[in-house]
Order: structure tokens, then C-alpha cells, then sequence
């Protein structure tokens, strides 16, 4: 027993403090939150983009025999993003990673850029569908009653649909930003020293597997946790503001 | 009478098919400033599409609707400019849930007629009180019972002080007991002068209130009467079956 605490103990000073490794976690923490926050924020605008496009077509082109330049770019801009989700959503995003970093970048040592591009990128095309159903979920009355009014379809979106809208979409939204955070796991394909790769590289120097895997899996846990819990509270915020 | 009005919306051989299906087979109808025009007829005789053309929430697929003596169903016409000026009320309220009644009556006027917020609040103050809702300006329409809602949706319209007002069975989503208070609305309005398009099942308040009874069967108008010429003495086989069955 006593032999292993011993085991134990120097494991733990072996992994973590050796070195400074805990302040390599840390950095590959800070890594980690930094992809995710701006591939979040490119993830939304994308995302919105693409949702107010699509349902613009849904709502106002589609089955209609409308023609003018103004529909044959919504037509045109419908077929792009519809390509767009179809590709991003029919592709892994390590994949789509390591062709931003290898490819598009041609390993160009911006590991961390590559990174949260093809994150938001990603992230975009699956925002978009929640953001798409959240607008679909609004009455049509709604519309109704802005235009009637004599708003014209953008006022309408911004000042009517859209803060109902994601007012419903939250929870989902708020889930696919976890998905997010932990998807950027796999961003040391880009070369980028982000949390996993860290613990990998301290499980390469060390020949153990236990600390450093289960710090980076206790850490992961802890944020989530974290951001599950401001979501709660950004939602009920928003809940309140109606009844 | 109506000779020497104002005429406010002139409709000529308008037509609204869906697909294949012909909803409005070539309607002509003028409105004049101060007119209740009060439209009746079967679920599915295209009385509501009619209404919702004339702010073209349908867009006509044939004819023309002169609002004002503007062509609005002319692709060049800004017609949100138009609809300022067309208030609608609708049979499922279509209130905005995110927003206080306030905030659903001052948007209009704050963001499109540039009101201060202060005089617009002031206004929807003073409508509220007309009917009786003053109290709820701070509520959300969730609070709401169904007859406030629509009072509220009234009041709403109004706010963008619109030259006419069109109804879309305003009380066929309520409670009988709520019914009246809302009817007493729109008499009122009547009364002050409102020119008001309304298309309802409620019978009483078209022979009080209406000066011109529609009646839509297939698209066409088939009737169109005096109310007391229209309920006493209907002319059309058709309409005398419809009021056989709904009087």
C-alpha cells in the first residue's frame, strides 16, 4: 500500500510538476479556449449568414415564379451554402483540419490560424441548420403582422424573427459550442499545442498514460461544466424577459 | 352617398389563383373614407385571401388594387410605405411575445414614422386607455386573455395612424364571452369615422355597424347590399342559403 502512494506520488510530480508540465496544460488550455472562442465567433456569423440566406429563399423564392437580378442571387447564394453544408456536415473535421493546414495554408506555421478558420468554418454549416430551424419555428403570423405594419423583410428579421428565434435555439446552440470546445482536440493535426496535444506529448516524454490523459480529460470536463452553466444562465435570463 | 367620398382603395378584376386553383375570380370593389365594409361568406369562398390582398400579404396574380390612387400592385410601388397606412388585425392576434404591449405598439411608430419614444409612448398611452388596457402597458401577451390581445392588436394598428384598417375575423379565435368587448372596439371606431375592411362570421355586428355588406361565394362578389337591404331582402339564391343556414 504504502509502495504505492510512493508509485503514485512520483507519478504525479513526474507528470505534472516536473518540468512545469501542469504550466504546459495550462498554455495548451489557453490554446485550446482561444480556437474555440473565434471559431465560435466565425462559427455564428457564418452560421447566421447561411441560415438568413436559406430561409429567405425558403420563405420568399422558393416555389414562387419570381425572376430580377435581386432572385437570381438569392438563387445563386442558396446553391452556394447549400453546397456548403452538405460538404462541411458530409466530411470529418480532421480532415477538413489537416486540408486547411497541409493545403490551403501548405503548412505555413499558422497551426493555430488553420485551426480556428477550419473550426468556424465547420462550426458554421451546423449553426446554420439550428439557427435555420429556429427561424422556421416562428409563426408565419408573426412575419405577418411586422410586414402589415410596414416592415420591410430585413427590419422584420432583426427586430421580430431573430431575437425570437434564438431565444429557441439556445440549448442547441449552446450544445454545438461544447461540441466545438472539444472537437479542437484534434487541432495537433495543425500542429497546434493545444490542450490534447500537451497531455500526448507529456504521455511521449514520460511513458505513462494516466495523469497526463486524465488531467486533460478532467480539464476538458471542468470547462464544459463551467459553460454549461452560463448557458443555464443566459437562458433563463432570456426566459424571464417574456414569461 | 358614397359618390361624394373620398374613394380611399379601388379594386379592379382582381384575381389570385394558387397554382391551379383560382381563390379570386376578378373582384371589383371601391372603399371610400369612412366605409365599414363588412366581407361574409363560406369558409373557402376566398374572403380572407381578398382581405389579405389588399395589403398584399397575398400577392394578386391579376388586376389591380389603386390604394390612394397608387397602383400597389405595381412591382415598382414600395408597398411597405403603403401597408403604414393599411393597419391589419388578425384572427390569431399576432402579437409580438418578446415585447411588452408598449413595446409592440411604439415599434412601429419609433422605428418607421420616427416618433420620439417618449411621444410615441404617450400616444399608445392614450390608446391603451381608450380600451380599457392601460394598466397592462408594462404586461406581456402571454399575459394576456384573449379579448385583451386583441384589443391590444387593435390599438397596435392604430398607432401607425392608418387611413384604414382591415379586419381578419378579428373575434373567430375567441372565447364567446370575449367576443363583445372587442366588437365594442371596433364600433367604436366605426363610430369615430374609421374606414375599416372586415371580414367576420359575427352577423349582428355587420347589419349595426357595416355601411356596405359583401358577400364573396367562388372567388366573385355575388351580393352587395346595404345591410338592411342585404339581411332583409337578399337577392342571390346563394346568399339566401348562406343566411338560411348561419342567421
Amino acid at each position: 500500500m504504502e509502495q504505492f502512494f510512493k508509485e503514485f506520488g512520483e507519478s504525479f510530480y513526474n507528470n505534472l510538476i516536473y518540468e512545469d508540465r501542469w504550466l504546459q496544460l495550462l498554455e495548451g488550455l489557453g490554446l485550446t479556449l482561444l480556437i474555440a472562442l473565434f471559431a465560435t465567433l466565425l462559427g455564428l456569423f457564418l452560421g447566421f449568414l447561411v441560415a438568413i440566406i436559406r430561409s429567405s429563399y425558403d420563405m420568399n423564392i422558393k416555389g414562387k415564379n419570381k425572376k430580377g437580378f435581386g432572385v437570381f442571387i438569392v438563387k445563386l447564394l442558396n446553391v452556394i451554402c447549400n453546397i456548403y453544408i452538405t460538404v462541411i456536415r458530409g466530411t470529418p473535421v480532421l480532415i477538413q483540419v489537416m486540408i486547411m493546414y497541409f493545403i490551403v495554408f501548405g503548412e505555413a506555421q499558422n497551426g493555430t490560424l488553420a485551426a480556428i478558420l477550419s473550426f468556424g468554418i465547420n462550426s458554421g454549416a451546423y449553426v446554420a441548420e439550428i439557427v435555420r430551424s429556429g427561424i422556421m419555428s416562428i409563426d408565419k403570423g408573426q412575419f405577418e403582422a411586422s410586414r402589415s405594419i410596414g416592415f420591410n423583410y430585413k427590419s422584420t428579421m432583426i427586430l421580430i424573427i431573430l431575437p425570437q428565434a434564438l431565444k429557441n435555439v439556445l440549448p442547441a446552440l449552446g450544445n454545438e459550442f461544447i461540441v466545438l470546445l472539444k472537437e479542437t482536440s484534434v487541432a495537433g493535426y495543425a500542429a497546434t499545442h493545444e490542450l490534447t496535444y500537451v497531455g500526448n506529448l507529456i504521455r511521449s516524454r514520460t511513458y505513462e498514460a494516466f495523469f497526463p490523459l486524465i488531467s486533460v480529460a478532467v480539464i476538458y470536463l471542468v470547462i464544459v461544466i463551467i459553460l454549461s452553466w452560463l448557458l443555464k444562465l443566459l437562458e433563463r435570463r432570456l426566459r424571464n424577459s417574456d414569461h | 352617398m358614397t359618390t361624394d367620398k373620398e374613394v380611399l382603395i379601388k379594386v379592379e378584376r382582381l384575381e389570385k389563383k394558387f397554382d391551379d386553383l383560382e381563390v379570386l375570380k376578378g373582384i371589383d370593389l371601391e372603399i371610400s373614407k369612412g366605409d365599414v365594409i363588412v366581407i361574409i361568406g363560406a369558409s373557402g369562398s376566398g374572403k380572407s385571401t381578398f382581405l389579405r390582398c389588399l395589403n398584399l400579404l397575398e400577392e394578386p396574380t391579376g388586376g389591380k388594387i389603386l390604394f390612394e390612387g397608387t397602383d400597389i400592385t405595381d412591382p415598382k410601388v414600395d408597398i411597405n410605405l403603403h401597408r403604414q397606412k393599411m393597419g391589419m388585425v388578425f384572427q390569431q392576434f399576432n402579437l409580438f411575445p418578446h415585447m411588452t404591449v408598449l413595446q409592440n405598439m411604439t415599434l412601429g411608430p419609433i422605428k418607421l414614422l420616427k416618433k420620439s419614444k417618449a411621444d410615441a409612448e404617450a400616444e399608445a398611452m392614450k390608446l391603451l386607455e381608450t380600451v380599457g388596457l392601460a394598466d397592462r402597458a408594462e404586461a406581456y401577451p402571454s399575459q394576456l386573455s384573449g379579448g385583451q390581445k386583441q384589443r391590444v392588436a387593435i390599438v397596435r394598428a392604430l398607432c401607425m395612424n392608418p387611413d384604414v384598417l382591415l379586419f381578419d375575423e378579428p373575434t373567430s379565435a375567441l372565447d364567446p364571452e370575449m367576443v363583445g368587448e372587442v366588437l365594442d372596439v371596433m364600433k367604436k371606431l366605426a363610430k369615430d369615422g374609421m374606414t375599416m375592411a372586415v371580414v367576420t362570421h359575427e352577423m349582428g355586428f355587420a347589419r349595426e355597424v357595416g355601411t356596405q355588406v359583401i358577400f364573396i361565394d367562388e372567388g366573385i362578389i355575388v351580393e352587395q347590399n346595404k345591410p338592411e337591404e342585404f339581411f332583409d331582402n337578399p337577392q342571390s339564391p346563394r346568399l339566401k342559403d348562406f343566411l338560411s343556414k348561419v342567421l
